[in-house]
């Protein structure tokens, strides 16, 4: 039976793992290089480097951070943040990343995607949504949760699907930083929009909120940052709780 | 020297990296007469079965010369799609045809409609690997460890299966016969599972 995923989010700013609350008020949580080793021992099925603050300070993602946590982990690895082209897609993947999410640019150029599927396989491709609840939709917004778009995130994932992307990578803003839990609604609706899997993410706090997100949400894998960073839950604990609960997942042998 | 094939079908950073970390001395061959004195052959490839067709006449007759040689040969992801007689995903593309059989896409073939809905195609994530009998690619490796797919097509359950994997459907995940093996999922990226995978492959050709 095909597992669910857990996925560790590394927020990456000037080579060290930083996380923030609703996107803002960074503080700095490690090495990627390090953390990403810990993780792996610690049965982790993905790693998502995620540049956040490229996009506002024009930075690509750094090629060194990747290859640092692509040396010498053997997982799925995804690269994201700042990618607004192929040149930086390549850029990304010639440095080891297996797939790259792309945000603002696939909004800006949606046939990017299509690009990008054609040259890597639709594998290689994520679409990240950063979405937050407005009235009665899902409103996607863009440049690191900065800037609103028009744009409904359930009707961007299908298109995006359509033109080539192989994932969506669903951030609800609203839940980000907050360890409230998943937003479930936002997940469902995505998920059941697409044939495309859909990993959620933003408000991750408890073990519970990721049987949650596998069940009602029906996510196909979920990701999450803070609460693995510090130590205040290790990824086989979660595992064995998911498993209690019923949820397919991997344990590491 | 190990030829890791090149024919444009997706990155092979990541094969790279692996290969590397298991003290793998490998190039890739620019010509069908590189792989004449080769230890060994790995055919990656992630994407459409279309993309194989640049293993063209020249290829196949230098691969096969090897196969006969008794050169191991690791078929990756599209790489063991391609050592069947073909695939629906390109009908008017002859596979290799060294193990009879036709790749089909996944959920078509799922009988159970009530749960179709379940099979999201791409096939992606970490699935198990059911052993069928005996291998050397597959030593050391239990009943139910979990390896990472990314493909939406997969290849049937023929003798050569050694190893099965269940997603709406049961499909061949590892095929083996005699040195020739292939891996529906992806070694380089299923941890240490993998990577013991890889090192029984490598350790073929030394003892060759």
């Amino acid at each position: 039976m095909l597992s669910k995923r857990i996925i560790a989010c590394l927020d990456v700013r000037n080579g060290s793992v930083v996380k923030g609350i609703n996107f803002e008020g960074l503080r700095v949580a490690g090495d990627p290089g390090e953390l990403s080793q810990r993780y792996n021992r610690d049965g982790i099925d993905e790693i998502v480097i995620l540049d956040v603050t490229a996009t506002i300070e024009k930075r690509k993602a750094l090629a060194d951070t990747i290859q640092a946590v692509a040396k010498e982990i053997f997982l799925p690895l995804c690269v994201g943040g700042g990618i607004k082209d192929e040149a930086h897609a390549d850029a990304a993947i010639q440095a080891g990343a297996d797939k790259v999410s792309l945000n603002t640019a696939a909004i800006a150029k949606p046939e990017l995607l299509t690009t990008l599927a054609r040259r890597y396989g639709s594998q290689a491709v994520v679409v990240a949504i950063d979405a937050k609840r407005v009235g009665d939709i899902f409103q996607i917004y863009v440049r690191s949760g900065q800037q609103a778009t028009r744009r409904d995130a359930v009707d961007w994932a299908r298109e995006a699907a359509d033109r080539g992307a192989g994932e969506i990578l669903l951030t609800s803003i609203d839940r980000d930083g907050t360890k409230s839990g998943f937003d479930c609604e936002l997940t469902a609706a995505v998920s059941n929009a697409v044939s495309i899997p859909v990993i959620a993410s933003g408000g991750a706090g408890t073990f519970d909120h990721f049987v949650e997100v596998f069940t009602k949400g029906q996510a196909h894998a979920a990701l999450a940052a803070s609460i693995f960073h510090y130590d205040e839950h290790a990824v086989s604990d979660l595992k064995l709780h998911l498993r209690k609960n019923g949820i397919p997942i991997r344990l590491s042998c | 020297m190990i030829e890791l094939i090149d024919y444009g079908a997706g990155n092979l950073t990541s094969v790279r990296k692996a290969l590397s970390y298991l003290d793998a001395v490998f190039e890739t061959p620019g010509t069908p007469e590189d792989l004449s004195d080769a230890t060994a052959i790995i055919v990656p490839g992630v994407g459409n079965f279309e993309a194989t067709t640049a293993l063209d006449s020249a290829w196949r007759q230098a691969i096969a010369k090897a196969i006969e040689r008794g050169t191991p040969l690791l078929g990756i992801c599209l790489g063991l799609q391609w050592l069947f007689n073909g695939s629906d995903e390109a009908p008017d593309v002859p596979g290799f045809g060294a193990i009879n059989g036709c790749c089909r896409l996944l959920a078509q073939e799922t009988e159970d409609t009530s749960v179709v809905g379940n099979y999201k195609v791409p096939h992606v994530g970490w699935n198990s690997l059911h052993r069928q009998r005996d291998s050397w690619i597959l030593e050391g490796v239990n009943e139910g460890n979990q390896v990472y797919f990314t493909h939406s097509f997969a290849a049937p359950i023929t003798t050569e299966c050694v190893g099965a994997t269940r997603y709406g459907m049961d499909f061949a995940s590892v095929v083996e016969r005699d040195r020739l093996v292939g891996v529906q999922f992806h070694p380089e990226k299923s941890g240490d599972v993998g990577l013991r995978i890889l090192k029984n492959f490598l350790n073929r050709i030394t003892t060759s």
